[in-house]
């Protein structure tokens, strides 16, 4: 599973909308060391592209952007909404946990994206973290080391 | 039997709707080899499969394909894309 240093967490934010809740995600990527600050917007630019089929599950968006220069190591983090956005989406709105996901080549994780995918089978684990109040308490929920 | 997710980027949220259809192909017992890939390559990739899994987003993006396109709501619910891929394949 990919590491969850304190940097790349941000409990209770708040963000006027879908986009600001992303930028945050890709902010905490970013003081992770994980990215450069370029990467926030890309993420973004993904979502106005294809639309809100980043919120995979209800409450939760994955945000993310393609492998590029502006990656320097594969990071996670996670971004918890003091009050939910809404992305657009037909079913999953609105958004509590925003966690982004930033990764150097398409194949290279697809055991950490197992173990993430393994983590959220639990329908609890998204309301979990939305409450949680401690950086400790999210690496709990999702079963992740510093 | 060859099953593809879609998604924007292929990278993060179609690697897990692979995982997640593979742990539900093995519930049902089905064989079937899962890829993941973008919507840019979608064409190639998609070109001999039975079965695309995607979200509502891209289903118009998809155009006019020959496999069955099944819309998956959550990512995670292992009973949903059970019960959609049983509907499909049973």
């Amino acid at each position: 599973m990919l590491d969850l240093p304190d940097s790349a967490v941000l409990l209770g934010a708040s963000a006027p909308d879908w986009q600001g809740a992303v930028l945050l995600a890709g902010a905490a990527l970013e003081a992770s060391g994980a990215v450069t600050a370029e990467y926030a917007a890309r993420m973004v630019a993904m979502v106005e592209e294809f639309g809100a089929y980043i919120v995979i599950a209800p409450g939760l968006a994955l945000a993310h952007a393609r492998p590029g220069d502006d990656v320097l190591k594969a990071g996670m983090s996670v971004v918890t909404l003091a009050e939910p956005v809404v992305f657009g989406h037909p079913y999953n709105d609105p958004v509590s946990v925003v966690l982004g996901l930033a990764v150097m080549t398409a194949d290279e994780h697809v055991g950490e994206i197992a173990e993430l995918a393994n983590v959220f089978n639990d329908p609890r684990v998204i309301g979990q973290l939305a409450e949680a109040t401690t950086v400790d308490a999210v690496r709990a929920v999702l079963q992740v080391t510093q | 039997m060859k099953i593809v997710a879609i998604c924007g980027a292929g990278v993060g949220t179609s690697g897990i709707l692979k995982v997640n259809a593979e742990r539900a192909l093995a519930r049902l017992d089905i064989e079937a080899d899962v890829t993941a890939t973008d919507l840019a390559n979608v064409t190639v990739a998609a070109a001999d499969a039975q079965v695309i899994l995607t979200s509502p987003e891209f289903v118009e993006a998809l155009g006019k394909t020959n496999a069955d396109v099944i819309v998956v709501q959550n990512y995670f619910d292992l009973d949903e894309l059970t019960a959609k891929l049983k509907a499909a394949l049973g």
